[in-house]
């Protein structure tokens, strides 16, 4: 997860983005490497090939809805994605996105935030800053605790690994 | 005495030990059954598995099903396979059905899912087991992981939305008209991830695999759950798979008083739906879409093809053609279906009518199938019309009750079935 410090450059996506959109169906057989490539190629075609480590992505309601596969929130956390920013996730994405080490924040007002502007989040918090038009400080619904710390440790293969050696 | 809990609040509080449990918080609970396939399960799972080094939790309560890259098609599907089929010989799995059907309908078929339990499954349309009153849910496959060492989850325990259905479903209208309308009028993240409990006169009067319909598209009404409380027809049901042990049905129920959110529906004046491109909340009552070209009619799916949506459809089909030039593909949704229907003629009528017919996995519905057309208008009985879903991008899917499906399939273009049963 990205120290506070970091600021994220935004990446702007609708609403209702399914997880057809971020892993295609056709490309399920194949391993995560060629997911990635794919993901959101259908409402953004460059963003698998030129988003960046530590950006974010902001989108409108329903983020994540549809399938149980995992890359779909796989993808955007291999692509370097800091955290996905909505005013609502799918449930079963949400579960997803923390186990596979993927920070998301659902903000009622995330759909202010603009393509190409740079926030700062503070996760533990709930509070993303910006310089952008509108309000400095958006709030975030708070995270619980362990979900962060799932974050932290990259996902629950790491915390399962952590606890079976420990 | 406790606060009234609901059917979901009393399944969950019997997983985490407890005698009631309160909307919100979250609690760790100990899963009866976990079931996954070969696109989520072993191919994601193994690899895992080995990188942690711990065992299966307890290999008696893990059901598998090869139900998505079967039959093989390419050496990528091959791979898949023979991954599933090498590792549950390995770990010599007592509960594997493979090439057998859809697992949603299978492993209720099997009798593997009763009222009371708490189970995952590997698949977004986990909730169909809501139907026997079981809580279950879909998750990924790093969380399968977790459960399938630890045997143990994760939930907050959420609120439940009660839906009520009174009335009676006229002919011709079906449980996948109701849950179309449902996500119609409350949109794809209706259920906020809570807990939706289907109940009321047309609800019981549902036979189980009409009920599981419902459950199994809570998924597209993005609830957690899709819970329908157990009665005779579900012991019925599970009795015919095997299942004697006795269920304690008084106390599967949602107590009188229990806190819910309450919605109204009355099953007498629903007409057939039908979900336009690319969103299953795009469902409307057929007449607004009625007329609409098809050059594809696909009854395929866990939501779509068991044995009653293979009766709906037989029911228009028989001794009728499809329209020159319309494709129609069916898919049935388990292998012991698909023989029911074959003994009660079914398939027959299906074939003579111009169908043809496809194996009983998954097939098109996740776009593994291969069979959509490009550009192609298509009425299908599947559960989703994202774009690209079944395969094409340029397809356009619109989703409908198995009745539909096949009077628009005799007419070539979206029709009302009722107009044939009358």
């Amino acid at each position: 997860m990205s120290d506070q410090a970091d600021t994220h450059r935004v990446w702007r996506v609708g609403a209702d983005i399914d997880t057809d959109a971020l892993a295609p169906g056709a490309y399920m057989k194949f391993g995560i490497e060629e997911i990635m490539r794919h993901c959101l190629q259908r409402v953004r075609p460059e963003f698998a090939g030129q988003v960046r480590p530590g950006d974010v992505l902001v989108a409108g309601p329903n983020f994540g809805i549809g399938s149980s596969r995992e890359q779909a929130a796989l993808a955007l956390a291999r692509l370097g994605v800091a955290a996905v920013i909505a005013p609502s996730f799918n449930g079963l994405f949400f579960r997803n996105a923390f186990n596979v080490g993927l920070l998301l924040l659902t903000c009622a007002r995330a759909e202010v935030m603009a393509e190409g502007e740079c926030i700062r989040l503070d996760p533990a918090s709930g509070r993303i800053s910006r310089t952008g038009p509108g309000p400095s400080e958006l709030a975030c619904e708070p995270v619980p605790p362990f979900l962060l710390d799932m974050v932290r440790a990259g996902g629950l293969l790491n915390v399962l690994k952590q606890r079976h050696t420990s | 005495m406790n606060q009234p809990q609901t059917l979901a609040q009393k399944l969950i509080a019997a997983a985490c030990g407890r005698t009631a449990v309160t909307e919100g918080e979250i609690v760790t609970c100990a899963v009866d059954l976990a079931m996954f396939h070969d696109s989520s399960g072993p191919r994601r799972l193994q690899p895992m598995l080995e990188e942690l080094g711990m065992p299966l939790w307890d290999k008696s309560r893990i059901v598998l099903v090869i139900d998505h890259y079967v039959p093989e098609s390419d050496d990528e599907s091959r791979r898949i396979v023979r991954i599933a089929r090498d590792w549950a010989a390995e770990q010599r799995l007592p509960n594997v059905y493979d090439s057998v059907g859809i697992s949603h309908v299978v492993v209720p078929q099997h009798g593997h899912i009763r009222p009371g339990m708490f189970c995952v499954g590997g698949d977004s349309h986990s909730p169909t087991g809501g139907a026997f009153g079981a809580y279950m849910f879909g998750i990924g496959s790093t969380e399968m992981l977790g459960v399938a060492v630890t045997g143990h989850i994760w939930v907050k325990v959420p609120r439940t939305l009660m839906m009520r259905w009174s009335g009676r479903l006229s002919a011709g209208v079906t449980a996948k008209d109701m849950m179309l309308h449902m996500i119609g009028r409350h949109g794809m993240n209706g259920g906020r991830y809570q807990a939706v409990e289907f109940c009321g006169e047309a609800v019981r009067a549902l036979p189980m695999q009409e009920r599981m319909t419902l459950s199994n598209m809570s998924a597209e009404f993005g609830a957690q759950v899709g819970l329908i409380a157990p009665d005779e027809i579900t012991v019925d049901y599970l009795r015919l798979a095997g299942v004697t042990q006795p269920f304690d049905l008084p106390h599967w129920q949602s107590d009188a008083g229990a806190d819910a959110e309450r919605h109204e529906f009355d099953a007498g004046v629903l007409a057939p739906q039908v979900a336009a491109p690319h969103s299953p909340a795009n469902a409307r009552d057929v007449d607004q879409y009625a007329g609409t070209p098809v050059q594809v009619a696909y009854i395929g799916a866990c939501t779509g093809a068991k044995l009653e949506d293979l009766r709906a459809a037989a029911s228009i089909l028989k001794g009728r053609r499809v329209a020159d030039g319309l494709r129609l593909i069916v898919a049935p949704a388990s292998r012991q279906d698909q023989e029911q229907a074959e003994r009660e003629g079914l398939i027959q009528a299906l074939r003579d009518a111009g169908g043809e017919m496809f194996p009983t996995a998954c097939g098109a519905c996740a776009g593994y199938g291969g069979s959509i057309p490009d550009g192609a208008n298509v009425i299908s009985t599947t559960a989703r019309n994202f774009k690209g879903r079944m395969g094409s991008e340029t397809a356009q899917v619109f989703l409908s009750s198995p009745y539909t499906a096949a009077a628009s399939a005799v007419r070539g273009r979206i029709s009302d079935p009722r107009e044939f049963l009358s």
